[in-house]
């Protein structure tokens, strides 16, 4: 009889498993470690607005979403172990949030036919759909990011920025390189003078860097940091006296926590921008309300409307946006893996779509398809206000200089299909 | 002068000065190395968690106040209250010795003389212990620290320096400060060490945990005074880098810049840190001046631990450390 009892509810409970068609979303997050300060807004951003959609909306046209969280460390061995152990979940898709494990992961979610959205980081020519295919880095790369401090100079000059000193300070590793060639073939095109200095790991000592800068006196000052390498730098700029103005970063480079420590010596100081800034939207409401409120947020609802916790937030709503593109196409709300890729690679996200899920402006407008996995190039540039305490966008988003970026995205792309065998096509 | 040498004379001063900052994370290594022939693999987190602490007290906030708030569903973080930075310093030190006493108690009593590859591998399960432990008590957000040490360009030296060379150097506040510090701590430590009474006591139990003992030291008073002063290195040195960078947990890995220092130095010197810091400091910003851009930067770490190396290849003692004869 027990054995009976026990195999009815063992049916029961295998009958009753709705959870195996819950839509898998994956977070590998980065809690503890050096870069946990970064890494616990992002995974919340993403986490709040998986469970808003749960708790508002019942989930995606009905099927609910199960957030499959791993920690890495940022540690890339970490990271592709968190990609093994949970690829059989079947998440739907992996957004690693470190250039390195994005690296290793594309050629394991290629051969899994797992899409990878790497967004505005990893490798910048994944942008060729025709070559990844199931790599997606809409909707900006590191080459569009160089592009965009660039114009953002040429804006400030009135158009002319020949004889112009520009000076690099990026972290000595793939990422950090990123935009070397794309600042070298713009500034053939334009004719300033650019000037390379590497940081090491991690990138607590750049005395040397700033001494140099100090004697060569760059007119502007680009930086691809991450981590205490962000805030040192902006420590010894502030140091040497350096216009804040004039230095601009990328936009990992761009967050509360890159500005606080030097205080009131960063006000000023630039960051491109993949997103909008701030909680004035429509749906922060709804989260505060469904989400923080109701003491479902992932953290402890104090980083709502941070930068970081803003563009883990954005990722998300771009995943379930793409979920939903899928369900689509496919007809079907029990979408697997392959139909989410056909969904990311078929996304449009314009401005009537963000106003409807009540984050109007938040994003560039972009469409996806095979041969663009990397939408437009749009970015904006946000400025640190010290004494609101809060970064704000100050240009519109304008698009990188594509006669520059796509031929180099042709030429790196091609390179690794031939490299790999990968025969180039729809 | 030729503006070469110029530049390369300010870049030797800034050398000597980061040469001290890295001297201050080593000074810990050596202390605790010195006392009880552990090397210390948790000195970074020590220097990172006494640095959350102080920030923690000065602001006021409430240690553990996530964990709290998430199992009593209340909403405290902050005490209210802000604690001048001399105060918190002295409440840091009270935990920073509370600390060193129930670090010896849990683990190192336990292990008194075992392999030294039992005590580092203790030190490595501390760092992580300690890592997660300061996350839980003081969050993982990037914290401000101003303890009221001055920091940027010193003025004078700009301007003195702009009369004679017709360039100004720079060489920043904070780090004439961690000059002075440190200078101070070393003389300190070295009279402690040589003329006191528990200085030499730790002296000897660091000749011979047994020995020691069989002479009425007591091993467990030595071995938490010890982890007592390299908390307080630690703290200086997390206050130094804290200014810097903020404090966050990326100041553990400061101890990577203190490897070298040690290896140079020696394990047991307390001169020996300072001098193999200022060696390290000079010689990679010299060598980044002068070599770096020709072979495109970035080689102040590489040189660091090529020289590291080479020592340990040709005087695997250090320059101080003392040379170990193992009988069989």
């Amino acid at each position: 009889m027990k054995y009976k009892l026990a195999t009815a509810a063992l049916a029961a409970v295998v009958a009753a498993g709705p959870a195996m068609a819950d839509l898998a979303f994956s977070v590998l997050s980065y809690r503890t470690g050096p870069y946990a300060s970064n890494g616990i807004p992002l995974a919340d951003g993403q986490v709040d607005y998986y469970t808003l959609i749960n708790e508002r909306d019942g989930g995606i046209n009905g099927q609910k979403i199960k957030v499959v969280e791993c920690e890495t460390g940022y540690n890339t061995e970490k990271g592709v172990e968190c990609y093994e152990s949970t690829k059989g979940e079947g998440v739907l898709v992996y957004n690693p949030y470190s250039t390195g494990m994005a690296y290793q992961l594309i050629p394991k979610v290629t051969a899994d036919g797992i899409p990878l959205h790497t967004l505005g980081y990893g490798r910048t020519s994944a942008k060729n759909g025709k070559v990844f295919r199931n790599v997606f880095n809409y909707p900006a790369n590191y080459w569009d990011g160089a592009s965009h401090a660039i114009s953002h100079i040429l804006d400030v000059n009135g158009g002319d920025i020949s004889g112009k000193k520009v000076a690099l300070v990026y972290h000595n590793s793939a990422y950090g390189k990123e935009p070397i060639r794309t600042l070298e073939e713009l500034a053939k095109k334009h004719g300033y003078e650019l000037s390379l200095l590497p940081v090491d790991h991690p990138g607590q000592e750049q005395k040397s860097q700033w001494l140099q800068i100090r004697r060569e006196k760059p007119d502007y000052v680009l930086m691809w940091g991450w981590g205490v390498m962000n805030q040192v730098a902006i420590q010894e700029a502030a140091n040497i006296r350096f216009p804040m103005e004039n230095f601009i970063g990328i936009w990992w480079s761009g967050s509360e926590n890159d500005v606080k420590p030097a205080g009131d010596a960063a006000n000023g100081y630039k960051a491109l921008a993949l997103h909008n800034l701030g909680s004035d939207y429509p749906l922060y409401d709804d989260l505060q309300k469904y989400v923080v409120d109701a003491g479902k947020a992932s953290g402890a609802g104090d980083g709502v409307g941070s930068v970081l916790y803003n563009r883990g937030l954005y990722t998300a709503m771009l995943s379930v946006e793409a979920a939903k593109t899928a369900m689509e196409i496919h007809g079907t709300s029990e979408i697997t893996p392959a139909m989410m890729r056909d969904g990311m690679e078929a996304l449009v996200m314009n401005e009537e779509k963000m106003t409807a899920l009540g984050l109007p402006n938040f994003g560039p407008e972009f469409e996806v398809s095979c041969e663009n996995h990397g939408g437009n190039g749009y970015g904006a540039v946000s400025q640190w206000d010290a004494a609101a305490g809060e970064f704000k966008l100050v240009t519109e988003y304008v698009q990188s200089d594509q006669e520059v970026v796509q031929p180099l995205i042709d030429e790196d792309s091609a390179a690794f299909a031939a490299e790999n065998g990968i025969e180039s096509g729809c | 002068m030729p503006e070469q040498l110029v530049f390369a004379t300010e870049v030797f001063l800034n050398g000597l000065m980061a040469g001290v900052l890295y001297a201050l994370v080593a000074l810990g290594f050596v202390l605790i190395f010195k006392a009880s022939g552990i090397f210390n693999y948790a000195q970074g987190v020590m220097a990172l968690f006494a640095a959350l602490t102080l920030v923690g007290i000065m602001e006021g906030q409430v240690p553990f106040a996530h964990l709290i708030n998430a199992i009593f569903g209340t909403e405290i973080h902050h005490f209210g209250w802000h604690v001048p930075g001399l105060v918190a310093i002295i409440l840091t030190m009270v935990i920073m010795v509370a600390l060193a006493w129930i670090v010896n108690t849990l683990i190192f009593r336990h292990l008194v003389n075992q392999e030294p590859i039992i005590l580092f591998m203790a030190t490595i399960g501390l760092a992580y212990f300690l890592e997660g432990f300061g996350d839980i008590m003081w969050g993982s957000d990037i914290k401000k620290l101003d303890v009221g040490l001055p920091q940027g360009i010193n003025l004078w030296i700009d301007e003195t320096t702009f009369n004679i060379f017709d360039y100004g150097f720079f060489i920043d506040n904070l780090d004439i400060v961690a000059t002075v510090v440190a200078a101070l701590l070393v003389v300190a430590l070295v009279i402690f060490a040589q003329y006191t009474k528990q200085g030499r006591a730790m002296r000897a139990v660091a000749d011979d945990h047994q020995a020691a003992l069989s002479v009425g030291i007591s091993l467990n008073f030595i071995w938490v005074m010890v982890w007592s002063v390299a908390g307080f290195v630690a703290l200086v040195a997390g206050i130094m880098w804290g200014t810097k960078s903020g404090v966050q947990f990326s100041l553990s890995l400061i101890a990577l810049k203190a490897l070298p220092v040690l290896m140079l130095g020696g394990f047991t010197s307390i001169p020996g840190a300072i001098v193999g810091g200022l060696v390290i400091g000079v010689g990679e910003k010299l060598f980044e001046f002068a070599i770096g851009p020709l072979v495109g930067g970035a080689t102040e770490n590489w040189f660091a631990y090529v020289l590291a190396l080479i020592f340990l290849v040709f005087r695997p003692q250090g320059l101080f450390g003392e040379k170990i004869i193992e009988r069989v």
